[in-house]
């Protein structure tokens, strides 16, 4: 199963093996990792599962869909590498992904 | 004070739906929100996007949802308080006190929290020093463009709100319009005239910057923005206004005394009763083992739950499992001769 790590700004991490197909946010929801609040449950219309992706892994994860690029809008201080986790979906290449929560989600 | 059987807190599809399922059994509700709109996530949210798990409905969007629900509590003539947010509630005897931020008050025997994951409010801007100047240099809405006349304003966001109220206030005042990158989203129409207003000098859009800094000490008298790399500009400004969309907030909800598992209230699930006597949840604020956050899990939830309603409002009546397709009654209060 592929390795997921979730960082936090205080330098937390913890690292989860989470299933093919599950996406990055779902990973942090079952696995109790705090700082990410997912409040719509998945339906891109929130941004309160907002990552920073670790700048190596950004080409391996496919692009943000329009309606991506403008939920991270809204979010908490969003970088070059800001994503919703809620649609990065995990597969083997993905094992060995870092992501950074943000200090906050809302 | 408002009395009545049933107080719903949220006009999502499930408080709505609860509305129905009240009132083919007689019972009177009161619906509360803090949105200006009935609809909750639905309309909030993604009103053009399409569901396609409503059962017998193959695909609609979340404001046609919503439209049908009124549609079919119509005939309850129920009162809606919007932009209103619950801010109390406390026992007595038997009943349930609810207090809003309007001051309105209300008593029933029932309570159907029906909340999502809370009510909606602006996303604030998470720069130091922001709070002391909300209501009086930094706004997340409009109220009165009274406010907004001959000031400099720089406007934050990139959306429909910023680009709307950058071309209405720009008629009396200086606009700064700053976006996190070049691309803004909103209506063609909008985006063109918003070219030619820069293009005329008459806004000025900053892009690709955010917030850095504030300046000023009870007034705001200019701001720093910073783009990617750093690089550093600043603003004169009298007025912040700033629109990143809404967040969900639990809110006073957590202060009840109900019993919660992370940000729900855990219910029995034969009548979705939370540890208090009268007060249920359903949707996607309750939780109980197997939920689904679905609408349509929501549905059941509040059918359920209004049957414990009608006992506690009707302690002296015997409750009647009845058909729509069947129920004279049923059809006469659903108006249906």
């Amino acid at each position: 199963m592929p390795k997921i790590t979730y960082k936090d700004v205080r330098g937390n991490s913890k690292t989860i093996e989470v299933d093919n197909g599950l996406t990055v946010m779902e990973g942090a929801i079952q696995n109790d990792v705090s700082g990410i609040d997912a409040d719509c449950g998945g339906s891109m219309a929130c941004a309160t599962c907002h990552v920073y992706v670790e700048e190596k892994w950004l080409d391996k994860i496919p692009k943000a869909e329009e309606g991506e690029i403008d939920m991270v809008d809204m979010a908490f201080e969003p970088k070059k590498n800001s994503r919703l986790s809620c649609q990065i979906i995990v597969t083997d290449e993905l094992n060995g992904l870092i992501v950074t929560t943000p200090e906050k989600q809302s | 004070m408002n009395k009545t059987d049933v107080i719903i807190i949220g006009a999502g599809p499930v408080g709505l739906f609860a509305v129905h399922q009240l009132g083919i059994k007689g019972l009177k509700a009161v619906v509360i929100d803090n949105l200006d709109k009935a609809g909750g996530q639905c309309i909030e949210l993604y009103p053009d996007k399409p569901i396609y798990d409503i059962p017998a409905i193959p695909e609609c969007t979340g404001k046609e949802l919503t439209n049908r629900l009124l549609e079919q509590i119509k005939p309850f003539k129920t009162k809606f308080y919007l932009n209103e947010r619950v801010e109390e509630v406390k026992s007595k005897d038997d009943n349930w006190i609810v207090k809003t931020s309007n001051k309105n008050e209300f008593i029933a025997p029932n309570i159907i929290i029906a909340g999502g994951v809370g009510s909606f409010e602006p996303r604030k801007l998470s720069t130091q020093n922001t709070e002391k100047f909300e209501g009086k240099s930094i706004f997340y809405s409009v109220k009165s463009k009274e406010e907004f006349k001959n000031k400099n304003i720089c406007v934050f966001g990139g959306g429909d709100s910023a680009l709307d109220w950058t071309l209405e206030l720009s008629k009396y005042s200086k606009i700064t319009l700053i976006h996190r990158r070049d691309n803004f989203r909103g209506a063609p129409h909008t985006l063109n005239e918003i070219k030619k207003l820069q293009k005329d000098g008459k806004i000025s859009i900053k892009t690709p910057f955010q917030l850095d800094r504030i300046e000023g000490d009870k007034k705001i008298t200019a701001i720093i923005i910073k783009d990617d790399n750093g690089k550093k500009e600043k603003i004169p400004a009298d007025i912040v206004l700033s629109f990143f969309g809404l967040v969900m907030k639990l809110g006073p909800i957590a202060e009840w005394g109900l019993n919660m598992d992370k940000k729900t209230i855990t219910v029995n699930p034969n009548n979705f009763e939370t540890n208090k006597k009268g007060i249920f949840a359903a949707g996607d604020i309750c939780s109980y083992p197997g939920k689904l956050k679905l609408i349509l899990s929501g549905f059941h939830e509040v059918a359920l739950a209004s049957v414990e309603c009608f006992k506690r409002a009707r302690p002296n009546e015997k409750y009647r499992f009845e058909f729509t397709t069947s129920s004279k009654t049923i059809q006469d209060r659903l108006g249906k001769k």
